[in-house]
């Protein structure tokens, strides 16, 4: 049992069960999965598909959080391809044609690369902070988005474009299989290649790596240009959602909600080594606590809240003083109190 | 021998003060099994600059974070001023009226000296600072010290070496009775180090007891009067300044007595038959504040030991040759083509390899395994794309492992709960695996045991044989000589002898080191660098 707990993964996977459990309680059959029209339904799916621009999110925020840095600028680069991509396909001579998505999605991706070569550049060369360098984009990102939409919000209609949230592949929502199959190619990237070894390296000791030879800045370079290709996909996914760009409100606060996910999911914000499955149970842990408050009564207003007390409850489980204190309390209590139980009580 | 030695007549103490005003007896501090200090004692009395010598690792910093209160003592006792303390605070440290001013200055470089002096203890008036009465008081104890600055300027516009004395200045307007200064020199010039003696002068004779560290033999000799010295975690010996020639305090610092050390000299069988050209030409490579300009050829094949005290320049020379540090002048040639090096990488790509002397903070990445660790090199100059093939990586790591002698044997094994020696060897290896023509090593038995230090000293004898060119820097002169076909002596950041290792004697080395036998190389390498 303790070996069982003491495995980076075995928090963040209790804390998933737990919330899981709580919803089976409150509502009996929150597990059952139908079919219907040869769609997946169910409490479930509906989660994996409205975790999923969270996790993509979460998967590049984990290699910059590595690298000992952080990416605040997500959000607004989400809004930014969901601008591209609704614009140019609004204004295509062939609206509904499924090449005009295709080229206004490709040229989104496009532009989110270019943005993440700019925040890398910040970081990398010019060796400004992470959080001042993204910021920049965090702020200014939104109002490229306001100039791109020109302060509209701009509804497409376009039938490929809409699978992107809403279609169905093999009874599976298309959002859930984009979602892991970037988890996959990230997990294809850093695990087949050397760059997690090199991402781990240079958030551990970066003047060891550095003596050592590595290359940190095309790293941390990499690094960003990925964090901001899966914050474009996801703000591909939220926009076809609403099938409509909305620069505003698209993707809003969702740097937190992944930076909390790779938090949950064990990679430290210190950097150094990363869990890309940490980060999935982390995304799905956040996805899960959003139904799980209406779903035992609670008005979903107060989500906000909830994730306080998970952050508050992290940031005392990362804290070597707090998890001293909670070492002589386990003797006592051997239960160990976590934040959903709390929210159930 | 060493409590004798503390308690010898008191004839080191100054005449007109005999009260000590700090008592440290038989200090022992431990990290986890390491002693750190056993059982070191030091004086430090009214109106005397004391200097605390010893090479690193000899317990220094450790000793003045135990009468800091940063580190808490297992054993001994402190007495300040007749009162026994046990600090356990820098806060406490500070009440009793012992200040620091530590190497990098501590200090808000956006607000003005004054504001800077009185930080945290303004003097007020109606609810707010009173900033007149700040900068005048500010001006008051400047001029007491002959700090010339401005009070009411801002504090990051002086260079460091006037925010030093700022930062002195700070200290001792506090109730202050005993000031440290923990290498307040290392990065200032000749004259600007006069200035700081000069204020250390005055301190002096206002009754101040200053606890002096530094390197540079000649500074001692120019400001202290009574000096402490440590090897190893113990205490050696407390003298006179003026009544120890420099032959002697070397010898102290590094140990071993005169006789035994000539028993120990190694009947040099230099092979004369260099290779012609040589592997790597430095030209009168210098970087300010860290090497004057400096000169070295290293050949085929050949092991060139560098020996020097700490701060002689030995390892911001390593550095240099490997673009850790890159030089502000000269010039570097590999195999005679002319090169540059902006970072380590370029001198990777040219087959130099260089582990430093700060293994934890440079050299390991603790929470990696021991593979990726040995690997991490090799992987590097491949770059991330191309991956070193999964049987390629356990063949390369099982081999190493086996050719060093690694132990645990587990290539999983995470780095941080390795031996010092055996995270050594895996440095080794990470570098070998690159198979470099050169192989820079900065002390690299440095905190290990004797069995791995023998099979390291072993293993670069073996390298060399191949036709690998190694440079070995270590503080243990013994182990230099033993391996070195030349050897070069560093003091005071620059080149002072070079020569074959050819019935050189550590006695001999010690003499270059003291600067008692070079005047003749001295004036030699003064003309070459006229010429």
């Amino acid at each position: 049992m303790r070996k069982v707990l003491s495995h980076p993964l075995a928090w963040p996977a209790i804390a998933l069960l737990v919330l899981l459990v709580v919803n089976v309680i409150a509502q009996p059959e929150f597990f059952h999965l139908r079919m219907q029209d040869g769609h997946l339904y169910g409490s479930l799916i509906d989660i994996l598909r409205n975790g999923a621009p969270v996790l993509l999110v979460a998967l590049g925020m984990t290699l910059v959080i590595a690298t000992r840095g952080i990416d605040l600028s997500v959000g607004a680069i989400a809004a930014i391809a969901g601008a591209v991509a609704c614009v140019r396909i609004a204004g295509s001579a062939d609206e509904s044609a499924t090449s005009t998505a295709i080229a206004a999605c490709a040229l989104a991706l496009a532009v989110c690369v270019v943005l993440g070569l700019w925040n890398g550049f910040l970081v990398a060369v010019l060796g400004i902070q992470p959080i001042i360098a993204t910021l920049v984009l965090m702020t200014a990102g939104r109002g490229l988005a306001m100039l791109i939409t020109d302060g509209q919000i701009t509804t497409v209609h376009n039938s490929f474009f809409d699978k992107i949230s809403a279609g169905y592949v093999l009874t599976i929502p298309l959002a859930i299989i984009v979602a892991l199959a970037v988890l996959g190619l990230t997990a294809v990237l850093t695990r087949r290649t050397a760059l997690g070894m090199l991402v781990e390296a240079v958030g551990i000791n970066p003047e060891a790596s550095r003596l050592a030879g590595v290359r940190s800045r095309t790293i941390i370079w990499t690094v960003y240009v990925f964090s901001a290709f899966c914050a474009g996909v996801a703000g591909l996914m939220i926009a076809s959602n609403t099938n409509a760009a909305d620069a505003n409100n698209a993707g809003l606060w969702i740097e937190l909600d992944a930076i909390l996910a790779v938090v949950i999911g064990g990679t430290s914000l210190a950097g150094g080594r990363f869990s890309l499955t940490g980060t999935l149970l982390g995304a799905m842990f956040i996805a899960t606590l959003a139904v799980t408050i209406p779903n035992i009564g609670i008005p979903s207003e107060t989500n906000y809240l909830f994730k306080a007390v998970v952050v508050i409850l992290v940031c005392l489980l990362q804290s070597p003083k707090a998890r001293a204190a909670l070492r002589i309390r386990r003797r006592v209590t051997p239960t160990p109190v976590s934040a959903p139980e709390k929210a159930a009580a | 021998m060493t409590q004798m030695d503390v308690q010898a007549p008191d004839e080191g103490a100054p005449r007109e003060q005999p009260d000590a005003v700090i008592t440290m007896e038989d200090i022992s501090i431990a990290f986890g099994g390491v002693q750190a200090l056993d059982g070191v004692s030091l004086r430090l009395f009214p109106g005397e600059v004391h200097a605390l010598m010893g090479e690193n690792g000899a317990g220094k910093s450790t000793l003045i974070k135990a009468l800091t209160g940063v580190y808490s003592i297992d054993s001994g006792r402190i007495v300040v001023g007749g009162e026994e303390h046990l600090f356990s605070t820098p806060a406490e440290s500070l009440a009793a009226g012992i200040s620091t001013v530590y190497q990098e200055v501590n200090l808000v470089p956006n607000l003005t000296v004054a504001e800077n002096m009185f930080l945290g203890r303004e003097p007020r008036r109606l609810g707010g600072i009173d900033s007149r009465a700040m900068n005048r008081q500010a001006r008051a104890t400047l001029q007491r010290l002959g700090i010339d600055v401005d009070p009411a300027s801002v504090l990051g516009e002086h260079p460091i070496a006037v925010q030093q004395l700022v930062a002195i200045a700070r200290a001792v307007d506090v109730e202050c009775r005993v000031l440290i200064l923990d290498e307040p020199t290392s990065s200032l010039d000749a004259g600007e180090a006069e200035k700081l003696f000069d204020v250390m002068r005055r301190l002096r004779e206002q009754g101040v007891a200053i606890l002096f560290v530094s390197h540079f033999l000649e500074q001692v000799y120019e400001v202290a009067d009574r000096m402490t010295i440590l090897r190893n975690g113990r205490l050696v010996e407390e003298r006179l300044v003026k009544d120890t020639p420099r032959l002697q305090l070397v010898k102290l610092m590094i140990g071993r007595e005169l006789e035994t050390l000539e028993r120990l000299e190694k009947e040099t069988a230099t092979s004369t038959d260099r290779a012609e050209r040589p592997v790597l030409t430095a030209v009168g490579i210098s970087r300010r504040g860290s090497l004057e300009a400096t000169d070295l050829e290293l050949y085929e094949g050949e092991v060139i030991g560098i020996a020097g005290l700490l701060g002689s320049g030995r390892t911001e020379l390593a550095r240099l040759l490997f673009g850790a540090d890159t030089a502000d002048h000269g010039e570097l040639r590999v195999r005679s083509t002319k090169r540059r090096f902006r970072s380590p990488r370029h001198a990777i790509d040219r087959k130099i390899a260089f582990t430093s002397e700060n293994r934890r903070a440079e050299g390991v990445v603790e929470d990696l395994t021991v593979a990726d660790n040995m690997l991490l090199a090799l992987q590097a100059s491949r770059g991330w794309l191309r991956p070193i093939p999964q049987g390629t990586r356990a063949r390369l790591v099982k081999e190493y492992m086996e050719a060093l002698d690694i132990r645990p044997a587990d290539p999983n094994a995470l780095m941080r709960n390795l031996s010092g020696g055996n995270q050594q060897k895996v440095l080794l290896a990470r570098w070998l695996m690159t198979q470099p023509e050169v192989l820079i090593l900065d002390e690299p038995t440095r905190g290990i045991d004797i069995g791995a230090k023998a099979q390291i000293q072993q293993l670069v004898s073996d390298l060399s044989d191949r036709g690998l060119s190694v440079i070995f820097i270590s503080a243990e002169l013994e182990e230099v000589l033993r391996l070195a076909d030349r050897l070069v002596v560093m003091r005071d950041r620059r080149k002072i002898d070079e020569r074959h290792n050819a019935g050189v004697t550590v006695s001999d080395v010690m003499e270059i080191i003291a600067g008692e036998a070079t005047a003749e190389a001295a004036v030699a390498e003064q003309e070459e660098s006229r010429a």
